[in-house]
Order: C-alpha cells, then structure tokens, then sequence
C-alpha cells in the first residue's frame, strides 16, 4: 500500500503508533481454526425451531386464519400469532427517536409485501414448523398493490400503509426532504446547457454467507438469553425490550460474531419474536432464515429513483443542479426515511454549485422492505451523480477526471446544506487515480489544490427565493414518464385512504428535533 | 430401513454412527456431532462454506448424503493445526487479512487444503479456481488468494509463511 | 418424511427398483437431488444409488469413447483422452461441485444448469438407457424430449460418442456474469469438422435459450459446406437467435440472450472464448 504523505502533511501529526502498520484482528486465530462462535454454535438441548407462515400476496386483508388443524401436527409446541405479541406494532425508528409504529412483527388485518410474517409456529424440528406453516389456514381478500414510487404517490395509488395514511413518510410536518440554496431556475436561465436524466436502482440483496437468526433461551431467575448474529446489539436489545414490553434487564443479548452483515442484521426481526417463543414455551427456540428467505423477505438495499437535471457552463462549471429522489422503503419504514434524509444531504456531491434545490421523498410501496445497507441513500445517489458527471464532461466536451477537478468542494466552500466545507480532498484523490491509472490531465489542473482558492465568494450563502416559492419557481420540464415535480404535487385524494382506520398518531419524544441533527449526518 | 450405521475416519479417528438415509453429511457432522467448524451457509450447494474433505477431495456437506461416506476418511478445519502448531494456510490467512467474519473461512480453508495437497506450487489461475466454489461476502478475495500463494510458498519451504509487510 | 435411501450393486437392479417403485428417484452426486432434499422439495420418497463398476467407467483409448454415467467432472478433468471435455467440466461449479457432480446427473439438470449436457448433445452423443432389464441408445435430442416428457425414472447407464477429429473441431463457451464460477446465463457448444477446408456435420448448441439445450438449426445452415472464415461467421452471427425465444428469468431477459447470442456466437466460431468465458 501506498501512503501519499505529501498531501496534507501540514494538517497531520507523524508521531502515529498504528497507521501503516499490520496489526492482527483479534478475531483472526477463531476464524481460521473454526473455533470462534457464531450464534448457531450455541445449539441447546431441547431447542425447538421457529418458521413462519407467510404471505403469497403482496397486498391483502386477512380476512380469517385458523391455525387449529397446524396445531395437532406431529411436533408443534405452540403457533404464535399477532395476538401474543406484547406491542403489536412497532417501528424501528423508534431507536432515533421518531415514529410513527408502522409495522407488526405478525401481521394482522392486512399484509402489504409478499413474504410477510403472519403467524410463527415453534416446533420441535424446523421439517415439522415449515410442515405446519404450510398447514395453517389464511383466508385473504388481495388487495390492488403498487411496486413503483411514482405510482405510488400518484392520487387513487392503494394506500399502504395506515400507519402513515399516506404512502410517503412525514418529516416533521414535511412531505419530504428538501435543500434549497441560491436560485436554480436563475442557475438553469443563464447556463450554456441544462440537461436532466433519470436514474433507477434496484434493490440489493446483501447476501451475507450466514444467514439473519437467534437462539433464544429461558435464563434463570426470570430472564432470557439471546444469542443472536444483530449487528447492532443494543438496537435489537432496545427493540425486544420494546416489543415484549419487558425491561431490557431481563433480557441478556450475546452477539459480535457476525457471518457478513453488511447492513441486513439491523432489523432485529428474529430476536423479539424467538424471545417471546422462549417465554412461551419455557424451552430454547432458534430461528433462523433458509436462504431463499434471506434473498425474498429480509430487507435489502433499497431501490432510489433519481432526476438529475443541471445546468452547465462552456467552461465546465456546474451553475445550477436540481434533484428529485424517491426512495423505495417497500412496506414499512424501517431505516429508510434515514436513508431518504442521507441521500438529500449527499445530493450536491462533492462539487461546489452555487444553485442547489434537492427534493427527496421516502415512499412506501407493496415490495420487501427497505433497510440499512452500506451507505444507504449514498451510495445510490453517488452512482446517479457520477453519470451525471460523466454525461455533463461529454456535454461541454471536457475530460471527466479535469472536470470532477474542476467542480470539486475546496476548503472553506459553503454546501448546499449551509456547512463549510473543511478536509476536503476529492482534487488530491482524482489527481492521485489519474496518475495511478496513467490517465493524463492537464497542468493547470495537476496544480490546483483542495486548500486553495475556496472560500470568500464560495463561502457566502447565496440568496435563496423564499421557501413558500410560487408553482413557477419551480424548475419544470420534468420527463414526461415522471409526475410533477414534488412541490406542486398534490396529496393524493382522501377516499385513496384505506377504510381500515389506524391508530392516532401521538408526538414524540424526538418531534420537533432535525432528523440530520439526530442522525449526525451533517458530520459528513 | 432408513437407518444403517456409517463406519467411517473423521480427523483421523474410527468412528460408527447411526445415520438417517436422508441424513446430510453437514447434519451429521455440524448438528449432531457438534464440529460447529463445519459451517451451514445456503444449504442448497453453491456457496462452499460447509466445505470439507472427503478422501482428499474437496466436497459440500450440506449436499452430501452421510450414507454415502460408507469407509470414507472426512476431514475437517479442526484436523489442520499440526504438531507444530497452525497449518501453513492457517498461519497465512491470519497474516494476509484472509478473513474477515470469518464464516467461510473453514471451508475456504478445507478448499485451499483440497488443492495444495496435490498442487503444492499452484498458480494463481489455479488457486482461483480451487476457491472458484466458495463464496466471501467480505473481503474480495484477492487476500484469500495472497493467503494460499503464501502458504504453498512456506510449506514448500517447511516453515510458517513470512508476516505480510502489507496491511489491508 | 423421511426418505430411504436403497443400495443397489447392479445395474439392473437399480433399474429395476426405479421401475417398481412409485416415488423412487436415481442418485447421483446428490447436486440437485440432495438439494431438493435441503429445500423441502422432494418429489420422491426413495433414493436409488447404485454401485455398480460399469456406471464409473471410462473407455476411452479408441476414437469411440464411452464414459460411464456415474464419472464425475473431475474425473472427466483428470483423463487426458478426453480432454476436449475439460472446458465443459471445468465449467461446472467449484472443484467441490465437480468432485460430486456426475455426467448422468447433468443430462438430467434442469436451467441454468446441465453445461455439460450441451456439450455432449453437440459431439452427437448416444445415450444408454435402461428401463428394467432391457438396455437402448438413444441420441442426446430424443433424451431430452424424453426427459421433458417426464421420463424422470430412466436410468442412464452412461454416454457414447466420437472423439473430435482434432482439438479445434470442438468449441464450449459458458457465459456468466459471475467471476470465476457463477451459473450461466448462455451456454453454447459446436461441433466444427471440416473436409477439404469447408464445415461439414456442423452441430451448434445453445444452452439457456430454450427449456433444454437445443440445436441452432438456422446457423448450423449458415454454416454447412462454407469455410469458417470472417464471411462464413458473420453469416451465422446473422442467425444466431433465429428459431429461439430464449427465457426472462433473474439471470437476463429474453430480449438480452437474443441481443447478446450474435456475439457470443462469433467469439465461440472465432475461438476468442476467453472474451466471454
């Protein structure tokens, strides 16, 4: 490996004891003579397993469920369904201090993905729960469904989720996420070129070799054990805790060996319902997800829909960029609107434009839900600003590694969403893959440097048009595929609201705070 | 019947047990024998994780029928470490950063062991494909394949493999 | 349920348990079946495996090879004659895969799987059979639509075929998007002899353009007594998806293996596989 110690050495101390060093992973000798434990290692005697009946449709109502004939199958201890479940709904936001509850572990009334939990049954091997899995009797009545974030947000879309009595997450009284800095329609009017582009992802499975699963055990003295492959220990403790309605001091969570996560173990959907199995039937009870339920129900990366559309000097400077994201978070919220809140701030990129407004709305649709995986919201977003960068470069007929130089942040720029940028180091780093991979650039911009030339002008806020900007401020000419832009959207029409009536939605504790603040993304 | 007893080696030691016809090798081997180093990835036989070796031969429990392994010599990562201590590719996936997880490592190990003990100066061409069936969902491979170039360069040499001088 | 699982030492034994028994299945490696097993997809209540000498065989020291069906591909990679099957075998999974994977079992091996199978139906492949006691041969396409058929009982006692005339009369070519072994997305295999400069027998198969490895009849036309030459492949890249209407599954879209069949095609005719593979 190389280290470039001529970049920022001024910005550094040399008295580093670890960097550049080899150190062995503590892990490493468990690893490879097969003696470190992962949570399956931990077999009980007596262990029951734990599989769920789950739903064909990816939208329905339930309209009956008899789990009798299931329940006299050879080797079935006890079938869980929504009504054991302490706190029937639940949202894993809860951990950042926001809501609304808008999942139930078991689904009753409704389910809205395919896959979805509807009943468990705990039995005394995993051949004899799936058998009665299969046996248990589940009337539904499909519903219309919807797999496409515009469509979903279009009026008469099929409502969701009740939770939200709507199909798009609520920031703080707000539709979406938003960035607005300088004026984008002044920005696109004196630009040589504006161009707008579309980008979709998909969803990504993480894939992780070790499936998601728990073992969870009767403790003494009235408490219970957990083993469990979370990559977020205190987040799936917090979660069961929550969802058993039991203080988290009765319950003993032993995890840090995890067999790839990736993002995939933070929903913590094993542990609360294997825990209240163990409560059940007094006994250890395991669950774990087949592979093909990790590839169908645990929740993937979700998929972001993204229009880019820029304005473009000659020159190669950026003077204008607006940004419209919808966020696919599938059925419930999980960690999406996070990601949603994460892909808005990361929208400008790297670059500095002096025009920036960003849109992003976190959308709830009939697919598997969304969660955490590897820089969500980013990662998405840096793939549609990078062909973005690419097609702009062609555009003005520049090289793509002189014009990200060109556009880079510089120490002291003012960011879209008002923070002064500090370190920054794209200049050095494109410079650096220029020379590694033989890449020629021209001299003025080998020259230039992230720590010069940023600043002053940069570092001002540009006058923003007033927040409540008329439908005209608006940058138009959206593709014709795609709905108007956000904020001239209208609510879809109340009768698209589902009759099933959901439960009020009461503050929170952290209502009121900023979802970035909370989440720390302005330390970007 | 659908029981019969299975005579067979496991690391090296004589052992009989009573398996089911359907009983799988990984069922025997991890659920009821407790060698927890054998370890369950996807169980349908393509991610190589539950890898081990049978009379030499690199195979997938999960897919392998315990009754089929009548006489047969099994071994596992638990047979590596020799007298001297950690086997030469043990050694050398702790000092390459081989792995990370740590879940497939067993079985990427039992892989490795599978070609060099018959290729014990492989290329890279081989080494990769001697790997080609085991997944790494963590560390993109290329230090798996330093690790097992490494670990043949030391064997051959008789010695534990020299510390990397590069950190991942 | 539990599943039995029956020895036999004879050929014909076997084949005779797989005929009287209503849900009784011949094993193999295990690849697909053991796996069906793992998944709760079983359709049969018995296994049938059979020891017998002659189904691991391998006859192969004259131009007529005959290779038995229980040999697996890294017996087919460790035997030098035969050696214009490596390719395919080494195609087939990791080593362990190979290890368990039989030549029996990949005729039987539905989508994406079943490389070898396409490779065998090129070289014009007999296949033996036996029903009960009564052996026959049938050609790898009469197999296949048996197979389709749901002849899942047969017992194939292994497969003869005629060595290429020289290593560059037979090509294999396994597209996936999964470096280095992932499941295909496109398979295909030729036969390519020629006489007096110009192709003559040419058979071209294609793997994953249809329900089972199939004949491209319209390019083994384009390619019948010309010379295989810039001409003669672009000839047969012209029609390389004429007759099919390949699959959509998760591996690609119909609408791409048609789109992509043309330039794998030329890669194979020009030996440049490696850009594919």
């Amino acid at each position: 490996m190389e280290f470039r110690k001529d970049l920022f050495a001024s910005e550094r101390n040399e008295d580093l004891n670890e960097v550049g060093r080899p150190t062995q992973r503590q892990d490493a000798l468990g690893h490879v003579t097969g003696r470190s434990r992962f949570y399956e290692d931990h077999a009980m005697p007596g262990m029951l397993h734990m599989k769920f009946a789950r739903s064909p449709h990816h939208h329905a109502r339930i309209r009956s469920m008899d789990t009798a004939a299931a329940a006299r199958m050879p080797g079935v201890v006890r079938i869980l369904t929504a009504d054991d479940v302490p706190k029937r709904v639940h949202t894993l936001l809860i951990l950042i201090g926001l809501g609304p509850d808008d999942e139930p572990p078991l689904a009753f009334d409704k389910v809205r993905y395919r896959g979805e939990p509807v009943a468990a049954v705990i039995a005394e091997s995993e051949p004899a729960a799936s058998a009665a899995c299969a046996a248990i009797r589940i009337d539904y009545e499909p519903l219309p469904a919807v797999f496409d974030v515009e469509e979903a947000l279009a009026s008469g879309a099929p409502l969701v989720n009740e939770y939200h009595g709507r199909n798009w997450y609520d920031y703080e009284g707000h539709d979406y996420q938003k960035i607005r800095f300088g004026d984008v329609e002044a920005g696109f009017r004196a630009a040589d070129h504006v161009i707008e582009e579309r980008y979709q992802m998909t969803p990504i499975e993480h894939a992780p070799t070790e499936t998601g699963g728990c073992i969870a055990a009767p403790d003494t003295a009235g408490r219970y054990v957990c083993y469990t492959n979370t990559q977020a220990l205190f987040f799936s403790l917090e979660t069961a805790s929550r969802i058993l309605k039991m203080p988290s001091n009765r319950l003993h969570f032993v995890g840090g060996t995890v067999g790839g996560g990736f993002g995939g173990k933070v929903d913590s959907v094993h542990e609360p319902l294997a825990l209240l199995g163990a409560m059940l039937t007094q006994r250890p009870v395991r669950s774990a997800y087949t592979r093909a339920e990790e590839m169908q129900v645990s929740s993937p990366r979700g998929a972001e829909r993204i229009y880019i559309k820029d304005g473009v000097m000659n020159d190669g400077r950026i003077v204008a960029r607006y940004a419209r994201i919808y966020c696919d978070a599938g059925a419930y919220s999980r960690l999406s609107p996070y990601g949603a809140v994460k892909a808005a701030a990361h929208m400008p990129g790297p670059y500095y434009i002096p025009n920036v407004w960003v849109d992003a709305r976190c959308v709830y649709t009939n697919r598997t839900p969304s969660s955490a995986m590897r820089g969500f919201g980013v990662t998405g977003a840096d793939f549609a600003l990078e062909v973005q960068m690419d097609k702009l470069a062609r555009l003005v007929g520049a090289d793509p590694m002189e014009f990200r130089i060109q556009n880079a942040y510089r120490d002291g720029d003012m960011k879209a969403h008002r923070r002064v940028t500090k370190n920054a180091a794209l200049i050095e780093c494109v410079q650096a893959a220029a020379r590694l991979a033989d890449w020629p650039i021209g001299e003025r911009f080998q020259a230039m440097s992230s720590m010069r030339d940023g600043g002053g002008e940069r570092a001002r806020i540009p006058a923003t048009p007033p927040p409540e900007a008329p439908a005209r401020r608006v940058p138009a000419a959206a593709p014709e595929a795609a709905q108007a832009p956000l904020a001239t959207m209208p609510p879809p029409a109340a009768e698209t609201r589902s009759a099933a009536t959901p439960p009020p939605r009461t503050p929170l504790a952290g209502a009121g705070r900023r979802m970035s603040s909370l989440l720390g993304t302005r330390r970007r | 019947m659908s029981h019969l007893t299975l005579r067979y080696r496991l690391n090296g030691n004589e052992r009989a047990d009573l398996v089911a016809g359907d009983e799988t090798l990984l069922s025997l081997l991890r659920y009821r024998l407790d060698t927890t180093s054998v370890r369950q990835g996807c169980r349908q036989g393509t991610c190589g994780t539950c890898t081990v070796l049978v009379d030499g031969e690199p195979r997938l429990a999960c897919i392998t029928l315990a009754a089929t392994c009548e006489g047969c010599a099994i071994e596992t990562a638990d047979s590596l470490p020799g007298s001297g201590g950690l086997h030469p590719l043990q050694q050398a996936f702790m000092d390459h950063f081989a792995a990370q997880c740590g879940f497939c490592t067993t079985g990427m190990l039992m892989a490795a062991k599978a070609l060099l003990d018959v290729n014990p100066s492989p290329s890279r061409e081989e080494v990769i494909d001697a790997i080609g069936g085991n997944i790494c969902r963590c560390t993109g491979y290329e230090p798996i394949v330093e690790a097992v170039l490494a670990a043949a360069t030391a064997a051959r040499a008789g010695a534990t493999p020299p510390a990397a001088h590069r950190h991942c | 349920m539990a599943i039995a699982l029956e020895t036999c030492h004879a050929l014909r034994e076997a084949a005779a348990l797989l005929g009287r028994a209503p849900a009784a299945r011949f094993l193999g490696g295990g690849t697909l079946l053991v796996r069906a097993l793992n998944e709760g997809e079983a359709d049969f209540s018995t296994l049938v495996r059979c020891l017998d000498p002659s189904l691991a065989e391998i006859r192969a020291s004259g131009p007529r090879i005959r290779i038995g069906a229980a040999v697996t591909m890294a017996r087919i990679l460790a035997t030098r004659e035969l050696d214009f099957l490596h390719s395919a075998a080494r195609s087939v999974g990791g080593p362990a895969v190979r290890a368990q994977a039989t030549l029996g079992g990949n005729l039987f091996a539905p989508p994406p799987y079943g490389d070898l199978c396409a490779a065998l139906l090129a070289l014009d492949a007999r296949v033996s059979v036996q029903s009960g006691y009564s052996a026959r041969d049938v050609s790898v396409e009469d197999f296949l639509r048996e197979r389709g058929n749901g002849a899942g009982r047969t017992l194939v006692a292994g497969v003869e075929l005629t060595r290429p005339r020289d290593s560059r009369a037979f090509r294999f070519l396994k597209v996936s998007k999964v470096r280095p072994k992932g499941v295909s997305m496109l398979t295909m295999a030729a036969r390519l002899e020629e006489s007096g400069g110009r192709l003559s027998g040419v058979r071209v198969v294609y793997a994953n353009m249809a329900p089972a490895p199939a004949r491209a009849a319209a390019v083994e036309r384009a390619l019948e007594g010309r010379r295989l030459d810039r001409t003669g492949i672009e000839a047969a890249a012209a029609v390389a998806s004429e007759g099919f209407s390949p699959p959509t599954d998760s591996l690609a879209s119909s609408w791409y293996r048609r789109a992509v069949a043309p330039v794998h095609l030329s890669r194979l005719l020009t030996g440049d596989s490696k850009r594919s593979a």
